[in-house]
């Protein structure tokens, strides 16, 4: 049976468009030194090193984590790369929790970045070759689709554009932080993907997220709250294949599913108080709260309609901002676990939703079809 | 080291060779196909699937995703990819398996050398700042770490050779090897050098390949296959990056990851090195305390047959394949990533 698992430390980046301050190992090491100050630990503590990024081209080095396990105090210890496209962040958790759940180790340090200064992301995503659409313009004939199956009005992807963004305002660390954000400034905004204006898409940004897991023990020596994980799960699926529904991806539903079930939910909609969801463009918000069953089909975009996803809302969506207002790509996954993990530990600071004692992870990749969630509590048994 | 054991049950390689007319995922089907079939099991009860794989192989960012097509991954399955040898992947695979809720799981490693210029790619993978700029290449930094232990007295170019001699020798008998020969250690002697002190022969044999390996717990390999090939200890470390921190004639990370392994609690009667170099093979030899009472390389090794990626994840195969047929009952592999031996993890396997 698996052992207990928590966060018993979280640690970011301050998120930029340049961090030019900042070598690679510079950026890492940020992250890392937040996350292991918040747990009350040195690199000397920890068992195994887990490293994730989105692909080694969008900063031109490969394996890139032979070099930073100098920064990251590895060396004498295991290292491990994951690597599973947009979800990489998620899935980096997953395996380092996996590490302290077999009962390997008792402290794992988990990191995820990106530096997309370094390189050219677009070139990136098309595989080196020309001619790439981006991932927008992946996304964009799925997010048509969604609109035309639901019949969601055009305005909901420019509610979820200034919602995250007004909670960047209540996030230090987010990348973008426009105030002036408003409806009329999304729509006028130039169109980039048809639907999708430029202020409803993800910017591009240097940045790096750290946690440190625990087992049981380790958590009851940490001096700020843990955040249990009562749930793990990740799902691949082909790129593409004639019938494969790409709006609501079969991945994705049986991810959600496999979560709910080791967190004991069975209607996340009411037991879930906070989600951080991968939204790099504003309308998979509605988009995943369907394809991972917490609203019924066509009822997604009426909970952004109503408000039920804003900071005070029934169900909470990426109050730190999301991966709309800070998007290290690599990193970005594990930025949603962090911020999920903090929320359960009433450390998210000013963009806490109140007395929030269980909050999703989730993070996505590739053609919308790798997936990776975890459950966090505030308490080990619900 | 937590207390289940798993064992292998099955494995499969794509043919291995310098240039393949294959697609990385055709090779990664072939591989996977074949260790399904000899484990004798169902691909929907598969409960975990890893990969390890490295885009910079190949040149395209995502490469690996093209693999999931040789996953079965419909309906959808809990999968995990790793950016490194398939060594790794396995470990990864070991560790889920441990949680005792699923009993199956496939492993898989795979890479296409031939596409690039080592000369090119492997400086790309050390630190930008400070070493890419160098352009030190992979047979450069092989040579500056042989010479380190040559003239640590521990070798001489002859135990090299010799080394070199046993590879090709045993690559005779195995039909994935991309080289083999006959020649003793003088004749080798006798050619020229590619990097002094290293010769050809001294030198890895890149290719294309996949290898794949299924994982079950002890209970369902025992309703599998007769003879359960045991993972009795696996662990991995990594030494610092920078060349000039370290001493590149030994191997601390390789000697941790075989004490926490479990290597002294038995003889190993054979051992499978995944060395860069001979001289790598030696100081992983070295480090591992391995002497003249265990069989190195059966299968030729590493340096006969390198698809990279998939090369250590063969190691492990090439030694399960030894311990499944009696030939030892208890077996080492080793496998490694990165330059100049930086990270290394080692496999201890048993038969009951």
């Amino acid at each position: 049976m698996a052992q207990p698992c928590a966060v018993i430390g979280v640690g970011q980046t301050k998120h930029a468009k340049a961090r030019a301050d900042l070598s690679m190992p510079g950026l890492v090491r940020e992250a890392a030194l937040r996350a292991l100050d918040d747990a009350g630990l040195g690199f000397g503590d920890i068992d195994a090193v887990v490293i994730g990024k989105a692909p080694d081209a969008f900063e031109g080095v490969m394996q890139p984590e032979l070099f930073l396990a100098d920064a990251l105090g590895a060396a004498g210890k295991p290292m491990i790369r994951v690597h599973t496209a947009g979800s990489v962040g998620g899935s980096t958790v997953v395996v380092g929790a996996h590490l302290v759940e077999s009962g390997i180790h008792q402290r794992v340090l988990a990191v995820a970045w990106e530096k997309q200064s370094e390189g050219n992301a677009q070139w990136g995503l098309a595989g080196g070759r020309s001619g790439g659409i981006g991932a927008g313009g992946a996304f964009a004939p799925y997010i048509r689709s969604y609109i035309e199956r639901s019949g969601a009005p055009d305005y909901i992807g420019w509610q979820v554009a200034v919602k995250d963004r007004l909670n960047a305002l209540k996030n230090p660390y987010a990348h973008l932080q426009l105030p002036d954000i408003s409806l009329e400034k999304v729509k006028e905004s130039p169109m980039l993907w048809d639907p999708l204006h430029f202020l409803e898409s993800c910017p591009s940004s240097d940045g790096a997220c750290a946690v440190v897991l625990g087992d049981a023990g380790a958590a009851a020596a940490s001096p700020n709250p843990p955040a249990w994980i009562l749930a793990t799960s990740v799902r691949s699926e082909p790129s593409t294949f004639p019938g494969r529904d790409a709006v609501r991806p079969r991945g994705g539903v049986e991810c959600a599913h496999d979560v709910y079930r080791q967190a004991g939910i069975t209607n996340p909609r009411q037991e879930i108080d906070v989600a951080e969801l991968y939204v790099p463009f504003s309308w998979y918000e509605p988009m995943w709260l369907e394809g991972h069953d917490i609203a019924g089909p066509g009822e997604g975009w009426r909970m952004v309609d109503s408000g039920e996803t804003e900071i005070g809302g029934g169900f909470p969506v990426n109050a730190s901002g999301g991966v709309l207002s800070s998007n290290p790509i690599g990193a970005s996954g594990m930025l949603r676990m962090a911020e999920a993990a903090n929320q359960v530990r009433g450390l998210a600071g000013a963009h806490q939703v109140d007395g929030a004692r269980l909050s999703l992870g989730q993070a996505y990749g590739g053609n919308a079809q790798y997936f990776s969630m975890m459950v966090f509590s505030s308490t080990l048994e619900r | 080291m937590p207390a289940n054991d798993i064992a292998i049950v099955g494995w499969g390689l794509a043919p291995i060779e310098a240039r393949s007319p294959a697609t990385e995922p055709q090779l990664c089907l072939a591989a996977n196909l074949a260790a399904i079939a000899s484990a004798g099991i169902d691909r929907h009860d598969v409960g975990f699937t890893c990969a390890g794989s490295c885009d910079y192989l190949t040149g395209g960012p995502f490469a690996f995703v093209a693999n999931l097509d040789a996953a079965g991954a419909w309906p959808p399955i809990a999968e995990s990819h790793v950016e490194m040898d398939g060594a790794w992947a396995l470990y990864e695979a070991w560790v889920r398996l441990q949680h005792g809720d699923i009993d199956l799981a496939l492993v898989f490693g795979s890479g296409k050398s031939s596409p690039s210029n080592p000369i090119e790619l492997y400086p790309q993978q050390l630190d930008p700042y400070y070493l890419s700029p160098l352009g030190l290449d992979p047979d450069s930094l092989s040579a500056l770490q042989a010479r380190a232990l040559l003239d640590s007295g521990r070798a001489t170019e002859r135990d090299l050779a010799e080394a070199a001699a046993r590879d090709r020798q045993a690559a005779q008998g195995n039909p994935h090897a991309i080289v083999s020969g006959a020649e003793d250690a003088d004749t080798l002697l006798a050619s020229p050098y590619t990097a002094p002190p290293l010769r050809a022969h001294d030198l890895p044999a890149r290719g294309d390949g996949a290898a794949a390996v299924i994982l079950a717990t002890a209970e369902r390999a025992r309703s599998l296959v007769e003879r359960p090939v045991y993972i009795r200890g696996i662990a991995h470390r990594l030494d610092v990056h920078q060349p000039g921190m370290r001493d590149l004639a030994t191997s601390p990370s390789t000697t941790a990851a075989g004490r926490a392994a479990g290597l002294g609690e038995g003889r190993v009667e054979l051992a499978e090195l995944h060395g860069g170099s001979t001289a790598q093979e030696l100081i992983v030899a070295e480090a591992l305390g391995l002497g003249g009472t265990t069989t190195i390389n059966p299968s030729g090794g590493a340096l006969t047959a390198d698809p990279v990626m998939a090369t250590g994840l063969i190691r492990i195969i090439e030694a399960a394949r030894r311990v499944a047929d009696g030939t030892a009952r208890r077996a080492l592999a080793h496998a490694t990533n990165g330059q100049a031996l930086q990270h290394n993890l080692v496999c201890i396997l048993e038969a009951d």
